[in-house]
């Protein structure tokens, strides 16, 4: 338990110290935010309008008894910037993307691709592991903005439905309720959500063990390990977070 | 068939003095001694697990011995940084048991990416000429834009070994090259690993349990045996023996 917390420690010194050392791997980051964006696309628009629309169901009779159903928008994008939106989208990240990583890297370390890699006088660590953390901690947080506006926009979807509001007017009254602190705390929270997944799927595959089970354990436990850091970071940050706004 | 060529040289490329490594209890080289010549191919025999593929990546610093000192083109591996290190290993080509060609790319892709990543001054022409020009001494100029999934045990041998050769390497170092492959495919790859060393002037150990491949290729032969090189000689002084550790190997590879 503590050999493996301490590998994982010299596996993210390694990452920090890779990660400020030339060459920069420019051209591979943009190509790995594409795959890490492009992956999650549609199974995040699908969740994230769905997750509007049935928040938004399901608060809507608890605000009619109070007579205060027009604080649905507040409600929904509360709810979505600060907690939902970072959270459904690492978690489906986790499991799309962390997956990948994991089974690639696995694969490649099993194939000798990763041996190759280094006696061509290729950096392995810089080229595959560097490049991918990077990808997933910029990703994750454009793809957190864009999944609480598609909730937003599945909330305004079941809104329109019941009563006749203007979009710009739902807009509106989202904007109004959320602060420039809940923008930069979601901004750090889906950046280290990001940071986790890519690091744990890199270092589960960099580490995979040989043979095919090798593979699928790495796939695996990135996932596994992914989520429940994803969890645990979730907790530490509202707790920070609530600090701040006391 | 394509002849080995004859080497008089002895200025040494590779010397390996008392080398030792462990993994766990379990010893696999126990103060084993080697020179590779400048020029020749030298064949490595042994049984499974005696430590051959060990050797090989001791060499080129993808493991670090115990004990001892491996000394390649003038450099000790252990004692390199890693920018040496790295510069060391754009001298030395190594061709891997199952080929471990990168499967998300072409194999253009693939020969291109060891010049990509260390010959930045290279122009897009030079790299192309470059891949064209490895791809034709492979004789595999038709596969250029397959990937490796398409590509049949004995043209993902050459590819590899292509994509060694595309860095000029002046050592070669083969892990199993005819492991898996028909008798047909290991004789044309016996005849690529003697053209590979007329033409670009490589010294190369060959790991292998192939005997045919070790008279074909081998200027000399070393057999490892219990972790130390038992024999060392061309592959009738090698062979003329009674040694009981020995024998066996011979039979069973010519009745085979």
């Amino acid at each position: 338990m503590f050999l493996e917390l301490y590998r994982v420690h010299l596996f993210i010194m390694k990452f920090f110290r890779e990660a400020v050392s030339p060459p920069y791997e420019g051209k591979e980051i943009l190509k790995q935010c594409y795959q890490v964006g492009y992956k999650s696309l549609a199974l995040i628009s699908l969740t994230g309008f769905i997750t509007g629309i049935v928040f938004t169901k399901q608060s809507r009779p608890s605000l009619a008894e109070f007579g205060a159903t027009s604080w649905l928008p507040s409600l929904v994008g509360i709810a979505m910037l600060r907690t939902l939106a970072p959270l459904l989208t690492s978690l489906i990240s986790a499991g799309k993307v962390g997956s990948s990583i994991g089974a690639e890297l696995g694969s490649m370390k099993v194939t000798e691709q990763i041996d190759a890699m280094e006696v061509s006088a290729t950096n392995p660590f810089s080229y595959l592991v560097v490049t991918r953390v990077l990808a997933t901690s910029i990703t994750i947080p454009i793809l957190t903005f864009y999944t609480a506006l598609v909730a937003l926009l599945g909330a305004y979807v079941n809104v329109s439905m019941s009563e006749s509001t203007s979009f710009s007017a739902f807009v509106q009254a989202f904007l109004e309720s959320i602060t420039f602190l809940d923008i930069i705390a979601s901004t750090i929270k889906a950046l280290v959500f990001g940071f986790t997944i890519g690091m744990v799927g890199c270092y589960q595959g960099y580490n995979s063990s040989k043979g095919t089970e090798g593979v699928g354990k790495a796939a695996n436990s990135a996932v596994v390990v992914g989520m429940f850091l994803v969890f645990i970071e979730e907790v530490i940050a509202t707790q920070i977070t609530f600090l701040f706004r006391t | 068939m394509l002849q080995k060529a004859k080497t008089e040289n002895k200025k040494a490329v590779i010397t390996i003095r008392g080398i030792e490594k462990s993994f766990g209890d379990y010893q696999v080289l126990k103060s084993a001694d080697l020179d590779l010549y400048e020029g020749e191919n030298l064949v490595v025999l042994g049984r499974s697990g005696t430590g051959k593929s060990v050797l090989i990546k001791i060499i080129c610093g993808l493991l670090q011995q115990d004990s001892g000192t491996v000394e390649v083109l003038g450099s000790k591996v252990a004692t390199l940084s890693s920018k040496e290190l790295m510069a060391l290993r754009l001298r030395i080509g190594f061709s891997f048991q199952n080929s471990a060609l990168y499967d998300s790319m072409t194999v253009r892709e693939n020969l291109e990416f060891p010049l990509v990543r260390n010959k930045k001054k290279l122009t897009k022409g030079e790299i192309t000429k470059s891949v064209e020009t490895v791809l034709d001494a492979v004789g595999l100029s038709q596969t250029i834009n397959q990937m490796p999934s398409e590509l049949s045990g004995g043209q993902r041998k050459r590819i590899g070994i292509a994509r060694t050769l595309i860095l000029r390497p002046e050592v070669m170092l083969y892990d199993e090259p005819t492991a898996g492959l028909d008798p047909i495919t290991c004789i044309e790859i016996n005849n690529l690993i003697n053209e590979v060393q007329q033409r670009f002037k490589t010294s190369s150990i060959i790991i292998t349990h192939d005997l045919t491949c070790a008279k074909a290729v081998g200027n000399r032969i070393a057999m490892l045996l219990d972790g130390h090189f038992q024999r060392v000689g061309t592959f009738d002084e090698v062979f003329a023996t009674d040694d009981e550790r020995v024998t066996p190997f011979y039979d069973y590879n010519f009745i085979q």
